[in-house]
């Protein structure tokens, strides 16, 4: 097993390669004066200068990519203009509050969408079916900034339900004690109800606008799969050897549905890690994607090379996690290594 | 196997054949018209835009901003006092021009050089393949921010942004494709008779391809339109006071917790309305050209 | 000996099934009567459309959605299937009636370890206890004859042969005893050796049981050998029932007689096959007019990479077990006017062989040598637009695969001409073609329709006049029957008999089945694992074999007694 998760981890070092190189050369290469983006728009020749030899953009294109390889390794992204502190740390500091909105987000729309997905296939042509089809139509259709302004429009505005879309906690509150940096989970470890009911309260809009988003491809694909397995021809087998609708639906079908399901994850992963950077603007959420936004506003290139960098890595990450669960349930793959 | 009885052949010809079942999908599935419908007032839009708007879509009139909808006002004013109706409408040709150009743009590029890879094999399969895998490394939207911001914050670079983040579906769906019937029967008849490999390509390949590349042309339009609004959405590219559907979200955004939704909820509205069309027209389209409900 | 004897265990009585199409109701079946006594194992047999697989799914009431019992009744012994509770029918299926498949992987869960799956199923009809359901699916493994059952039973469907699956879907099928087996092309899609072992292990498993069986299958030959009586079924209707003495000696009915015919067995000519209205002399034979062989190959090879060496960053030292070689120093001529069968069963090499004097793969080592001049060592994709190229041509397996979905039938035939041949175009060109299907006989009405619109058997006949329209010297004849029916498949054979007669054409006939090369070739090489095992005259090759694997081959297929 050791040997498998090791042959998969050695699959991801392509990605990453090209990860590094593509940040890289988007910052080196492309036209444009690198030098000025990291200066920012005020600097004077002078200090572009004086960037331009600090950054070592003088030197040839490899000598500057093992320097930048270099400074990757040792956890370097360099530094902030408008803030002036290391990049590296405002990212580890926000990604707690990204990465909780986003596996909020995923599991709420995984509760409904997977279950939304078997009952459509089983039930074909239903009204559960129906439902289905037109939530994965109109689900992808939705730009997800715009649903999380209808959602604080009626849950906030009108029905007065949620707080206000202004961060992870309300002001009165103050946050619990940094353990996995996930609110939820931290104010539970220090037993603090009422600051647990209030980061939930600050999540539930934000959260449910990223699962609304991603519900459309995974009840969709949850479906389709379901009906390629329900046709095909072991579940013949199976009914004609008399197994109950339980086993044959879920035993036989479902964990066979559920392999194509795993890969869409993965493409899903990638809208919801974009997504997040729009959902975060909306709800004035400090995460790395507002993090990125004020910098990109204010041309200020080093913290938007970190995120693009932190993202694909993370992304890169959560492929291998779900080549691994593949591998788990799907023998053939196991044995092909 | 005795179930699917021997179809019988019917003795019209294939063109007027499709037409027929292109009516009868639309008969079957009405959705389909209706988002031909919207279609089609979308191009309107995008065609005659300002000329048929009733305000300037610029002019902002200080004694009327911020006024809900109402009979003079179809979609009320924002903060400016400009008709947010006129905006919208006039937004259309640059959200559907970006789209368009940009879903042109990875056509060619990863299309071609897709069934290129899935026909040839080799080295080209193996370039292509990295370059697609490299891309598919990111989170297409932050990639598109990454790449936006890398290039300069301009129109042009949007749709060069969405372009590149298009071209793994592109150059995979158009490997596989061509991949299958590199070997398929009629291929190698193809080559038995004298067909050389380029016009193998040409002739055997590309035409048995083009109507899988065109409903997903069709269904990455809307994503297209998506990505780019999200981007203006940010604040990346288009530049106010240009009407855009995304930058009029971003600007209408602020406005929604003290009440006045319709700043951000018509641009919105009209967003969505573009991108289910072309989900529904690609479904369509999907099924008009899908051998497996052709009989 | 009738139906009537005994009580019968499966009684249907006038069954019509309706299936609802976009194009309204349509009968699938209709008033058909079928009856099974206790211990008696009955065919039904028909060509594809003729509704015997739907009949077998109602029995178990496992049609899909759109199907339903429209009128008649099922009665399994004294239940009537038609009103009983679908929990009841549950327990009915598996338990008292069970059902094997064609295409035995797939009707596997391909992620569930064999032996799991058949305790589910005996632990569903509460046949084990949980804690004794593994020794009993071992045990059932060991009566369906798989070496090592405790290893075989962790193993997945994708770690097992066909053969093997087959035997795994037995397993699943007999594991409750039940009184009815109903065996569904059982051994379609299965080389012919392993498909007498199943079908030899189906009879005695189910003999020792004292259980009836339903053998459905198109294949008059299996049915003869294995059934006790046959139904026949055409278009959704009984037309014959008679037991299987009586039903291969002295069919009555038109549709009968004209399936038999067409079946090929030990002993008839090609014509034969054909009812006799449709049988014409067949042209005189065109006389060779060189002795030198037409195509001569020696000593050729074809090896290929052995699978997860070259992918692979941890098992480089695999390579060392060398590459596989598909083809294994092969020589052999076909002379002119000659046709010669390369028969064998799948992964022998023969496909590759024909593939690599078509010129469409190269081989690894060896010589092709065409007409005098050495083809094998031009470069496959240069070859396709020398002039050589129109003097071999070729006849491919699937007709629907090998006919591009948007060429019209006359576009398909007109292609090698406009590539290859002298016929630029026009009036001149829709004249060749429609000479060429005159002598493939496909109606000239049918030159403007495309693929989808055209039957199996039209679609052959395009594919054939496409491969004869440059007057190949050599045509390689690719199993072109085997995706037809058996009526389709004499025809079709007939076809390709005459028009080598008349065009002075030779053939190379690579095929799985001894009978059907018997009748439409002088010589035979028999091969196997990429090696040559015989060769010779056919009529030697079928009356005196001298290879043991030879003998195997053909006392491994069923036909109906001569």
């Amino acid at each position: 097993m050791l040997r498998q998760v090791l042959k998969r981890l050695a699959t991801a070092i392509p990605s990453v390669i090209g990860v590094v190189v593509v940040t890289f050369l988007l910052t080196r290469v492309l036209p444009g004066d690198t030098a000025a983006y990291f200066a920012g728009p005020a600097a004077t020749p002078q200090a572009i200068a004086e960037i331009r030899a600090k950054l070592g953009l003088d030197r040839p294109l490899p000598e500057q990519f093992a320097a930048y390889v270099k400074d990757l390794a040792t956890g370097n992204l360099g530094n902030s203009l408008s803030t002036g502190r290391a990049v590296t740390t405002e990212i580890i500091a926000r990604l707690p509050a990204s990465a909780e909105l986003t596996l909020v987000g995923l599991l709420l729309s995984m509760a409904v969408a997977i279950p939304l997905g078997i009952v459509a296939a089983v039930k074909q042509g239903s009204i559960v079916d129906h439902a289905c089809r037109m939530v994965a139509t109109a689900g992808v259709s939705l730009p997800v900034f715009f649903t999380g302004l209808l959602l604080v429009y009626v849950f906030y505005f009108l029905l007065g339900w949620a707080p206000a879309p202004l961060g992870r906690l309300d002001v009165f509150y103050s946050a619990p004690p940094d353990v996995t940096g996930f609110y939820l989970i931290d104010s539970l470890i220090a037993r603090d109800l009422d600051t647990f009911r209030a980061a939930a309260a600050q999540l539930v809009v934000p959260a449910l606008t990223m699962g609304i988003f991603s519900l459309a491809p995974i009840a969709r694909m949850t479906r389709a799969s379901m009906l390629a397995v329900l046709s095909s021809e072991f579940i013949r087998t199976a009914r004609a050897s008399g197994l109950t609708p339980r086993t044959v639906i879920i035993t036989y079908a479902f964990r066979n549905a559920l392999l194509p399901v795993i890969t869409t994850l993965g493409m899903v992963f990638s809208f919801l890690l974009g997504a997040n950077v729009l959902v975060e603007k909306v709800f004035a959420w400090p995460g790395i994607g507002s993090y990125a936004i004020e910098a990109l506003i204010a041309s200020d290139y080093a913290p938007v090379q970190g995120f693009v960098l932190t993202m694909a890595i993370m992304y890169v990450a959560l492929n291998l996690v779900i080549d691994l669960l593949y591998g788990v349930i799907d023998p053939r793959v196991r044995i092909e290594g | 196997m005795t179930a699917r009885a021997q179809t019988g052949a019917p003795p019209a010809r294939s063109s007027f054949a499709l037409l027929r079942h292109a009516r009868y999908v639309i008969g079957e599935n009405p959705v389909t018209g209706i988002a031909f419908a919207i279609f089609v007032l979308l191009v309107v839009a995008a065609l005659l835009g300002p000329l048929v708007t009733p305000y300037d879509p610029l002019a902002s009139d200080t004694s009327a901003t911020l006024r809900a909808p109402s009979a003079k006002h179809w979609f009320g004013t924002d903060q400016l006092g400009r008709d947010i109706f006129s905006r919208v409408v006039a937004a259309t040709r640059l959200d559907l021009g970006i789209a368009i150009f940009s879903v042109a743009l990875v056509f060619a590029l990863g299309g071609l050089s897709g069934i290129a890879a899935g026909f040839f094999g080799g080295w080209v399969d193996r370039v292509v393949c990295r370059i697609a895998d490299t891309i598919m490394a990111f989170p297409l939207f932050v990639l598109a921010m990454g790449i936006v911001a890398a290039l300069g914050n301009t129109v042009t670079n949007i749709v060069i942004a969405t372009a590149i983040i298009n071209f793994p579906l592109y150059a995979r769906v158009a490997r596989a494709e061509a991949n299958v019937r590199r070997e398929a029967g009629f291929v190698m008849a193809a080559r038995l008779c004298g067909n050389g490999e380029l016009r193998i390509l040409l002739t055997q390949i590309l035409p048995n391809i083009m109507p899988i590349m065109m409903v997903q042309m069709s269904l990455t339009m809307g994503y297209a339109i998506l990505n780019a609004a999200g981007l203006s959405f940010i604040g990346l590219g288009v530049r106010p006071p240009t009407p855009e559907w995304g930058i009029m979200v971003a600007e209408g955004a602020a406005f929604i917790v003290s009440g006045e939704w319709w700043i951000a909820f018509f641009p919105g509205l009209a967003l969505m309305l573009a991108v289910f069309c072309f989900n529904l027209l690609g479904d369509g389209l999907r099924d008009i050209v899908d051998p497996q409900r052709r009989t | 000996m009738d139906a009537a004897v005994g009580i019968p265990l499966l009684e249907i009585r006038d069954l019509t099934i309706e299936f609802a199409t976009r194009r309204g109701k349509v009968r699938a079946v209709e008033h058909v009567d079928v009856s099974v006594a206790k211990g008696e194992t009955l065919g039904i047999v028909g060509e594809s459309g003729s509704g015997k697989s739907v009949t077998s799914y109602a029995v178990m009431r496992i049609l899909d959605r759109a199907g339903r019992i429209a009128e008649g009744s099922i009665a399994f012994s004294g239940i009537d299937v038609k009103a009983a509770a679908e929990s009841d029918m549950r327990d009915l299926r598996g338990r008292e009636i069970s059902m094997i498949f064609q295409n035995p992987r797939a009707a596997l869960n391909p992620i569930r370890k064999v032996g799991r799956q058949i305790e589910d199923v005996l632990l569903r009809h509460v046949q084990a206890a949980p804690r004794d359901a593994k020794a009993k699916a071992i045990e059932i493994l060991k009566q369906v004859r798989i070496a090592r059952p405790e290893e075989r039973y962790h193993a997945y469907p994708f770690e097992l042969s066909g053969g093997m699956c087959q035997r795994i879907v037995i397993a699943l099928a007999l594991a409750c005893r039940p009184q009815l087996l109903i065996a569904d092309e059982p051994t379609t899609g299965l080389d012919v050796t392993t498909q007498k072992a199943v079908m030899d292990l189906v009879v005695e498993l189910t003999h020792a049981r004292a259980m009836s069986t339903i053998l459905i299958t198109h294949d008059l030959g299996l049915a003869a050998a294995y059934c006790d009586r046959v139904v026949v079924m055409e278009r959704g209707r009984v037309v014959e029932t008679a037991p299987s003495s009586v039903i291969f000696t002295a069919p009555s009915h038109p549709y009968t007689r004209k399936l038999m015919r067409a079946t090929p067995r030990p002993g008839v000519s090609l014509r034969d096959l054909l009812p006799d209205s449709e049988a014409t002399p067949p042209p005189a034979p065109a006389a060779a007019a060189d002795t030198a062989p037409l195509l001569v190959v020696e000593n050729l090879v074809k090896e290929y990479p052995r699978q997860g060496t070259r992918k692979s960053l941890f098992k480089r030292k695999a390579a060392a077990e060398g590459p596989f070689r598909a083809v294994d120093g092969i020589g052999f001529e076909v002379g002119r006017g000659e046709s010669v069968g390369l028969v064998g069963e799948s992964g022998c090499g023969k496909s590759t062989t024909s593939m690599m004097v078509m010129r469409l793969t190269d081989p690894t080592s060896g010589t092709i040598r065409f007409a005098g001049e050495d083809i094998g060592t031009i470069a496959a994709r240069r070859f396709a637009t020398l002039p050589q190229r129109r003097r071999i041509q070729m006849v491919f397996q699937d007709p629907t695969d090998s006919l591009n979905p948007r060429f019209t039938a006359l576009r398909a035939i007109a292609d090698p001409i406009l590539r290859l041949g002298d016929i630029r175009g026009g009036a001149a060109l829709r004249a060749r073609c429609e000479e060429l299907a005159r002598l493939v006989g496909l109606p000239l009405d049918l030159l403007d329709r495309f693929p989808h619109q055209l039957s199996g058997g039209q679609k052959a006949r395009v594919g054939i006049a496409r491969a004869i329209a440059l007057n190949p010297e050599l045509v390689i004849l690719d199993e072109p029957t085997a995706a037809l029916d058996v009526s389709v498949q004499a025809v079709v054979l007939n076809l390709l008999q005459d028009l080598k007669a008349r065009l002075g054409m030779s053939y190379l006939f690579v095929s799985h089945d001894l009978y059907v090369v018997r009748m439409l070739c002088d010589r035979v090489i028999v091969m196997r694992q990429g090696k040559i095992v015989e060769e010779g005259p056919t009529e030697q090759v079928m009356n005196a074999p001298a290879a043991d694997y030879t003998r195997e081959l053909l006392s491994a297929i069923p036909h109906p007694p001569v």
